[in-house]
């Protein structure tokens, strides 16, 4: 928002990379959790690979990376790192929920993909897992009233921010109970309550959203209300959403009208298939495209959930109180497909499994166990809770009935005229109460 | 009622400042909307009294703030976005067609888009095909959106009122040709609601229907045609979605010939569905079929001469009515 000030222009030139990527947690845990919990990936009951995969990935060559992208914690720029983890003194309960938040993601989609597979879910899916840590961390790292919007690879976030995953499920079955009553899909998931604004299937669509939620936010509390802005929009985006011009024009006007939104780029080295060296200039160090539109910007290893929220928090509450964007470059890698059709053949085998062994969900579980006394049992435990809570909503999912038709001509307009029957909330918000 | 005599881009400036004193959830951003008084004077002195919070200069960025106005209106708000012109709308495409009108069916009516996009539509002034746009048949085919279309100062007044309070995206035509245009409008506050046409002139031998600027087109040719003995009844359908069918199909039963006049190109048009809708409704009542006038089915010529052929003009609406009539 402009407003009459001044334009400081000295001020607006100066561009910091804050380089908030240094995992705080001892380098053992990043190398030693995957085999400390090998049975944990999955949270029970292995990924089923997509057929004809893995023995043609060789063509691509077998650099570590091929995408061309360092990995995050290997870029040269370092700065001290903080004194201490902000996550590190988090009480149990704090980081219990985001380990079983993680857990519940990566079961909710390894039954997706199987539901997707048993031709219960139809068009385009796109599975999470991999990134769980970076929709767990930057959820953590925000408040509830803060909005948030993202791209199509959105079930994770949709968990992650608090929606019942009975209404995620049956929303990409086609049902009456979806949280847009089985007409928005697996692309498409809103979340009124909690403050989550989609779900876009466009790439890139969300981006000018997630600068006019922020807009609206600021608005709201300084031209509204007459105090000072304190909501801080999270806007999330893959990698391949960097090219889209109207990425670039939301960080032309974020930067330009001071709005409080922080770019997420989830970037997992691939858009669809193309790798980001392929298809991005400056695909090594992104953060250099927030430079030209004067927004700050930082790298994060989006592997691990505590380092995302370490590096998250502090940028969320600068945005809060300066009402200026932000940029993260978000290093993550997702270990399934594009979307569900995708054999994966441009990466290598190692290349995935070189994440794979620092995978999120047994980072935090060893860190766990080493610095808080959390046992094998309890994770055991935890991982059976999560898979019971996933099968009871893929069984609520499939009863839930298919939409009346009725449906069809709702929620086009909300006024009622011609045909249109205008328009009534999803029962996640009606009965969101006793669903919880 | 009192009224006076003010210009078409008065009519709009009252709306949006009644609309904006009476909400503060409303606002106007666009391209020179601010500091430049609006490139053709619409918005003149509105950031004086309201602001740059909520008079908002934007950069030339249309799918950008487009976008961004469409993610405020998810919250609540009420933006009025202004393109410069409808020509520069179809880089916004992506936000104005797939993310406004489909937002709450999307979400499952959870996500409102209370927004107004309003600016020129149609042929300037020999400002050649890229500027000349005329998107009402591009964009009325898209569901969940409504569309307006005022001919006049009074209408541009009471539509645009309306269209600031709808809790659904607007998409509101005004025409650069009109702006300077003089028109009685009063001085008490109206709304006019949508889907509701008016009878600009009343006939017995064809009704003639149309929208925005043709509509004046539509009554020079009436008073033209009447000395051939040829009485003509005009309707304005002031909005395209909702459209008033029903007001049409009154007045076809009772003249038995109809000719829609639209300013855009003619192939799968607002034209055409207006024809399909009164055959459809009217078939036994139809003394010929229905006739149209578009402009001509091509590109939006620079020469004077070729623009005003290509224009749905009064001499192609009196052809076209003969024809209907019988009288060719």
């Amino acid at each position: 928002m402009q407003g009459q000030r001044p334009r400081d222009e000295g001020q607006r030139a100066k561009w910091t990379i804050t380089d908030l990527r240094t995992s705080l947690l001892p380098s053992r845990f990043m190398s030693s959790t995957a085999s400390a919990h090998s049975d944990s990936r999955s949270g029970g009951g292995a990924a089923p690979e997509a057929a004809g995969n893995p023995a043609a990935a060789s063509a691509n060559g077998a650099a570590a990376d091929p995408s061309g992208r360092p990995a995050a914690r290997a870029t040269e720029r370092t700065e001290a790192a903080p004194a201490a983890s902000l996550a590190a003194e988090l009480p149990d309960d704090v980081l219990l929920g985001w380990l079983r938040d993680m857990l519940l993601i990566r079961e909710f989609e390894v039954r997706t993909m199987q539901a997707y597979q048993e031709k219960k879910i139809g068009g385009f899916c796109h599975v999470y897992i991999g990134q769980e840590a970076v929709a767990v961390g930057c959820t953590a790292a925000i408040e509830r009233r803060d909005p948030m919007v993202t791209a199509y690879r959105d079930h994770g976030h949709a968990l992650a921010r608090g929606m019942d995953p009975r209404h995620c499920m049956a929303e990409m079955f086609g049902r009456i109970g979806g949280c847009a009553k089985g007409k928005g899909g697996s692309m498409h998931m809103f979340d009124k309550a909690n403050n989550l604004f989609g779900g876009h299937g466009i790439v890139g669509a969300q981006t000018p959203l997630g600068a006019g939620l922020a807009f609206a936010t600021k608005y709201e509390d300084e031209v509204i209300e007459g105090r000072r802005s304190d909501r801080v929009t999270l806007c999330f985006l893959g990698d391949g959403a960097l090219n889209q011009g109207a990425f670039h024009e939301a960080k032309n006007l974020a930067g330009l009208l001071d709005l409080p939104v922080i770019f997420v780029v989830e970037n997992n080295g691939y858009s669809m298939g193309t790798s980001i060296s392929r298809g991005t200039t400056m695909g090594h160090d992104i953060s250099v495209k927030a430079a030209g539109y004067g927004i700050e910007a930082a790298v994060i290893d989006g592997m691990d959930v505590m380092t995302v929220y370490d590096a998250m928090k502090p940028l969320v509450d600068r945005c809060r109180a300066t009402s200026r964007p932000a940029f993260v470059d978000m290093r993550t890698y997702r270990y399934k497909g594009h979307s569900m059709s995708d054999p994966r053949k441009y990466r290598t085998r190692a290349e995935e499994e070189q994440y794979e062994a620092s995978d999120p969900i047994g980072r935090l579980a060893a860190w766990l166990e080493s610095s808080r006394g959390f046992s094998k049992q309890r994770y055991d435990e935890l991982a059976r809770e999560v898979r019971q809570q996933v099968r009871d909503c893929v069984k609520w999912a499939e009863a839930s009935p298919e939409p009346p038709i009725e449906e069809l001509y709702t929620d086009v307009y909300v006024e009622r005229f011609g045909p249109y029957l205008g328009t009534s909330p999803p029962q996640m918000l009606r009965d969101g109460a006793d669903e919880a | 009622m009192a009224t006076r005599e003010i210009e078409f881009r008065d009519a709009l400036r009252e709306a949006m400042s009644e609309e904006m004193r009476r909400d503060v959830r409303v606002f106007l951003l666009g391209e020179e909307v601010a500091e430049y008084n609006g490139a053709y004077k619409v918005s003149k002195g509105m950031l004086d009294e309201f602001g740059p919070r909520r008079v908002i200069d934007t950069p030339i960025s249309e799918s950008g703030f487009a976008g961004m106005a469409i993610g405020a209106a998810m919250m609540g708000l009420r933006p009025i976005v202004e393109f410069m012109s409808w020509s520069f709308s179809l880089v916004a495409a992506d936000p104005i067609l797939n993310n406004a009108p489909k937002m709450l069916y999307m979400s499952g009516g959870q996500f409102g888009c209370p927004i107004v996009f309003r600016g020129n539509d149609g042929a300037g002034g020999q400002l050649g095909s890229t500027h000349s746009w005329c998107v009402e048949s591009l964009y009325s085919n898209v569901p969940g959106l409504k569309m307006a279309i005022p001919s006049d100062p009074h209408d541009a007044k009471g539509l645009l009122k309306t269209a600031i309070r709808d809790d659904d995206p607007v998409f509101f035509l005004e025409s650069e040709r009109m702006l300077g245009m003089k028109g009685p409008v009063p001085e008490e506050e109206y709304l006019i609601p949508f889907g509701q046409s008016i009878v600009r002139r009343r006939g017995a031998d064809v009704t003639l229907i149309s929208f925005g600027r043709p509509v004046h087109f539509c009554m020079e040719a009436a008073e033209a045609l009447a000395p051939e003995g040829i009485d003509c009844e005009v309707i304005d359908g002031r909005t395209i979605r909702p459209l008033d069918i029903e007001a049409f199909v009154r007045s076809v039963r009772r003249t038995n010939r109809c000719v829609v006049v639209d300013q855009s190109w003619p192939f799968a048009s607002v034209g055409s569905e207006v024809v399909a809708q009164v055959h459809e409704r009217c078939f036994d009542d139809l003394d010929n079929h229905v006739h149209r006038v578009h402009s001509d089915d091509v590109p939006t010529p620079y020469a004077s001469n070729l623009e005003q052929a290509y224009l749905p003009n009064v001499r192609k609406i009196c052809e076209a009515v003969r024809s209907a009539t019988y009288r060719a």
